[in-house]
């Protein structure tokens, strides 16, 4: 399962401190990471939140993850400019909402802009197409020491069903 | 009530004989006051992000257990980003403090009126959210009480402290945010070699 490759690779890359908004894609790395004793997992009320805390953290010598969806992009545009401007090291890992398939038409506007929002504040964009792919492109983002977010397409995490919400 | 206490006096008050605390300052007036009161390379003042002050203390209090953190923000910066409150109010870091200098205005932009100016209570807000300790200061008396609290209690620890109306001269930091950030690491992490952060 992708949950656990890419927890075990925040654990090699020596991630303590884990921001994230909860979101039902990231449900099982988000369990992974707050029952792992050598991270601090912190839950925030919106995604801007997790790009302060990431920043304070580096400043602090520790390094960070911020898992959200990708409605938060929308969230946290103008305090990239400190990631930015301070040149932080910064690794996202968004679950994509507003695909092909998507029931819900008020997700679809920040899913399309997405990548182009992340790349207009110069965060480098991979995507994950297939659950194959995940780890090793967020293994990847450690490495470069620069902005970057790995795009989980929701081919991998498939796609919310409201009918099976109804019926719980 | 009138304000009494002018903002310069406060910070200086709050950082003088500071020992190895950590500074970061919300964007705009409170990045001066810190500045005017001495830089330092564990000072972090910074120049945008508005609303990111308080989670910048957070995760670097949260990165440094061992080490006193403190957050000098304005009533502006601090509204803007007021879901961190109940963010740390979970977290509870013992070593991080927030003061919070509120004049009342924004003062970067034409000193037009906050919402604290019509009586929203940060002070009432940090304490709903779990924060240990939580005090309105308006005197310097309070000043010289706050200031052992940020160095001596058990946190987190929040205060917001009244203060003048006052346009002032600009003390400016350094404005390059990896000079600020990389002097930061490398004072505390590094004994003063710069390595950590171009890791």
């Amino acid at each position: 399962m992708w949950p656990e490759k890419v927890h075990k690779e925040l654990s090699s890359a020596g991630v303590r401190v884990v921001g994230y908004v909860p979101d039902a894609g990231h449900k099982r790395l988000i369990e992974l990471c707050r029952a792992d004793r050598k991270m601090r997992a912190v839950v925030l009320t919106t995604e801007e939140e997790g790009i302060g805390l990431a920043a304070g953290a580096w400043l602090g010598g520790q390094k960070s993850v911020l898992l959200m969806q990708s409605s938060g992009v929308g969230n946290i545009v103008n305090v990239l400019g400190m990631v930015q401007v301070c040149r932080f090291p910064l690794v996202m890992i968004i679950t994509m909402r507003g695909e092909q398939g998507e029931f819900n038409p008020w997700q679809v506007p920040m899913g399309l802009a997405t990548p182009q929002v992340l790349e207009a504040m110069s965060v480098s964009v991979r995507r994950a197409s297939d659950a194959s792919e995940v780890a090793p492109l967020v293994a990847e983002a450690f490495k470069g020491g620069t902005a970057a977010a790995v795009l989980i397409s929701q081919s991998v995490i498939g796609i919310k069903s409201f009918q099976e919400q109804r019926a719980q | 009530m009138k304000a009494t206490l002018h903002r310069r006096e406060v910070v200086k008050s709050l950082l003088k004989d500071r020992k190895d605390l950590l500074v970061l300052a919300g964007l705009g007036s409170t990045s001066w006051d810190i500045t005017a009161a001495g830089d330092s390379p564990l000072s972090f003042p910074t120049w945008g992000a508005m609303g990111q002050a308080a989670m910048m203390g957070l995760g670097l209090a949260l990165a440094q257990p061992r080490r006193r953190v403190l957050v000098v923000t304005g009533d502006g910066e601090m509204l803007m980003g007021l879901g961190a409150l109940a963010t740390i109010g979970v977290q509870r870091p013992a070593n991080l403090s927030i003061v919070v200098i509120d004049n009342e205005r924004y003062g970067e932009t034409g000193m037009q009126t906050t919402h604290t100016a019509h009586g929203i209570d940060l002070a009432a807000m940090a304490r709903a959210c779990g924060f240990k300790h939580s005090t309105l200061v308006r005197t310097k008396a309070g000043v010289a009480k706050l200031r052992s609290a940020i160095h001596g209690k058990s946190g987190p620890l929040f205060a917001q402290v009244k203060v003048k109306a006052e346009k002032l001269p600009l003390v400016l930091p350094p404005h390059d945010g990896v000079l600020l950030k990389e002097r930061f690491c490398a004072a505390l992490l590094n004994q003063g070699q710069t390595t950590f952060c171009s890791d």
